[in-house]
């Protein structure tokens, strides 16, 4: 039985680095530090695995060597004009980096999940900048944290713990223990409300942000916590101030805090649904922080006004910065979709959305992203890497995909893979391939290789290296036959 | 016959812990099935569709239907919004509309719910050969 220390975690942007695993022959027993994602991968990613190639015959796939796998899927991206590659937010940057050169050979539009993800950000920066931090300083220093159309307690389970509110920081501290005193007190309240309910019989009626807070922001010590969303989560539950904005109004509310920022007197008693009383007190636990940072999820990327949600955030935290310091961080999903952004942004110029067709990088989204291609219905083969496009595609861009020839290169049997026509699986980077991946705020971590793939099975990188190598080989061969 | 109660709703797309877990113990398992293939819905909404919990619903949209598992929303009132954890059967229903930016509408699309008893939740291999052929 052995430990393994400082272990990266590969499954969400947040990449804690300090899991323990305990190896028993050759297999990962126990994990230690983890979230429930965390060990849910480490301990069931040997189950519902790929073992073996597999190609589509007679409309069903069926196990095949590699090598044949690999003749098929060479000729199909070989001979495609317009070939779409996707995925690559959840595998290593040097696997990336080779799918990179892939898709320059073959003229081919290369885009990474960030496109459905925080592609609008992506966006928004590129218009106005961003003003940003790493997480060790948000840890340390910031003693204000507004989490914005994201649910950290969902989708980056040790967020709070790591990085922000219950992170015991060298300037501040956690916030755990006020958090038990409050749901304890909270969990009373509940208690007697329903006992009410069950003798007076009187329907519970939908509550309002309460206006005197029982943790006003202003008197509150330590640090502050809030949260924007447009349903109450887990993560608006140990919020200080949780703020339940309309669906597709959180430009509007963004501008209201703007104008209040500014001291300005807004004339209407709500905005998107929420009283400006309240705004005004969220207003002054911004101005009064010292050190404040919004994190945003796509609840703003995803709903109305896409990457003009992103602008206005950032204007926002550019007017705070008039009056303290602000910092703004995307909270990125998948563990790599940040060096999948960083490893396009130095090999083509471009964050993702590339398209090679004429020979050079272009980048125009709406045009060259993945769903707007399949939506056009232009591609005609797509290799999809590391992701599962027909779990996270509307349907009509899927259905495109599903059309033409489809490789796909991931361990997992997910939806995608279940309706390709070539799949290789691969070893699963960060547990049986080591390699390099970027945390949410750019900070690069090594994965580490812990056990070992089986036989047979390969990394991503090297199943696109040599996938590359028999494209060109074969375009060589089809280039002196047409001499 | 009566008629079926049916509600308009505003439908939002997003992450679970449940789907999380799921999608990280392999998708093809039960635990994947049974936290994506559901519909959160505000108790008071559940009451006008005059449906228990665990009631199969229908979810339409523009863009198609979908039959989900009626789940009464965990914490706090957010009448009229319906939430779908991200998966193969909220993607039925999502607004492709990208609206030049490459990102589909995931959240915030308007659609409407009604009662499914005699429907049942198609699994995601019944379903990919439903939408896709294969």
């Amino acid at each position: 039985m052995t430990t393994v220390k400082a272990v990266t975690c590969p499954v969400c942007g947040c990449l804690c680095d300090d899991i323990e695993l305990t190896i028993r022959d050759g297999k990962i027993t126990k994990v230690k530090n983890g979230c429930a994602m965390c060990e849910s991968k480490f301990l069931s990613y040997n189950e519902h695995r790929l073992m073996k190639p597999l190609v589509r015959k007679d409309g069903e796939l069926v196990e095949s060597s590699f090598e044949e796998a690999l003749g098929k899927a060479a000729e199909i991206l070989a001979n495609a004009s317009y070939p779409l590659l996707y995925g690559w937010s959840s595998t290593s940057c040097e696997a990336i980096r080779t799918g990179l050169e892939l898709a320059e050979e073959i003229g081919g539009v290369i885009d990474n999940t960030s496109t459905v993800c925080h592609g609008p950000s992506i966006l928004g920066v590129q218009d106005v900048g961003i003003p940003s931090c790493t997480l060790g300083q948000v840890r340390h220093r910031a003693d204000l944290i507004v989490y914005w159309g994201s649910n950290p307690w969902s989708a980056h389970p040790r967020h709070i713990e790591r990085y922000t509110s219950f992170s015991e920081g060298r300037f501040e501290k956690s916030e755990w223990r006020g958090y038990l005193s409050k749901t304890k007190a909270l969990n009373v309240r509940k208690k007697i409300e329903s006992a009410f309910r069950k003798i007076f019989k009187e329907k519970d009626s939908a509550p309002a942000p309460p206006l005197k807070s029982p943790y006003p922001a202003l008197s509150k010590k330590g640090r502050k916590l809030v949260v924007v969303d447009v349903r109450r989560t887990r993560s608006a539950d140990i919020a200080d101030y949780f703020v339940q904005v309309e669906p597709n109004k959180d430009y509007e509310l963004m501008q209201a805090f703007r104008a209040l920022v500014r001291d300005q007197e807004l004339d209407v008693d709500k905005v998107a649904g929420v009283p400006v009383d309240y705004l005004e007190e969220i207003a002054d636990a911004m101005i009064n922080c010292s050190f404040g940072i919004f994190f945003f999820g796509l609840g703003l990327t995803m709903s109305s006004g896409k990457h003009r949600n992103i602008d206005i955030a950032i204007s926002l935290t550019r007017d705070l910065n008039q009056r303290t310091k602000f910092a703004i961080m995307p909270m990125r999903g998948h563990f790599n979709v940040s060096g999948a952004n960083t490893v396009f942004t130095w090999q083509t110029g471009y964050p993702y959305a590339v398209d090679f067709s004429l020979g050079y990088p272009r980048y125009n989204p709406g045009e060259t992203s993945a769903v707007d291609v399949l939506l056009r219905r232009e591609t005609d083969a797509a290799l999809v890497v590391a992701s599962d496009p027909v779990s996270n595609f509307p349907k009509k861009a899927a259905e495109h995909l599903v059309k033409n020839p489809l490789i796909v290169v991931d361990p997992h049997l997910n939806a995608t893979s279940q309706v390709a026509d070539i799949v290789f699986p691969t070893a699963f980077v960060g547990i049986e391939a080591e390699g390099t991946a970027y945390r949410m705020d750019h900070v690069p971590l090594p994965l580490k290789k812990i056990v070992s793939p089986p036989n047979g099975i390969m990394s991503d990188e090297e199943i696109l290296a040599q996938l590359l190598q028999k494209i060109r080989a074969l375009k060589t061969k089809n280039q002196k036959e047409a001499t | 016959m009566e008629k079926k109660a049916k509600i308009f709703v505003t439908l939002v797309t997003g992450r679970t812990i449940g789907q999380g877990v799921g999608k990280e113990s392999g998708k093809s398992t039960a635990t994947y099935m049974e936290n994506v293939a559901i519909c959160r819905i505000d108790a008071e909404d559940l009451e006008k569709l005059r449906v228990r919990e665990n009631t199969n619903v229908l979810v339409s949209t523009k863009q198609g239907s979908v039959v989900l598992k009626a789940v009464k929303s965990p914490r706090g009132s957010h009448l009229g919004i319906a939430f779908v954890p991200y998966g193969p059967w909220a993607n039925v229903v999502v607004e492709t509309e990208t609206d030049s930016t490459g990102m589909p509408t995931f959240k915030g699309t308007p659609a409407t719910i009604e009662p499914a008893y005699d429907k049942s939740v198609s699994s995601l291999k019944e379903l990919l050969k439903q939408e896709f052929g294969k």
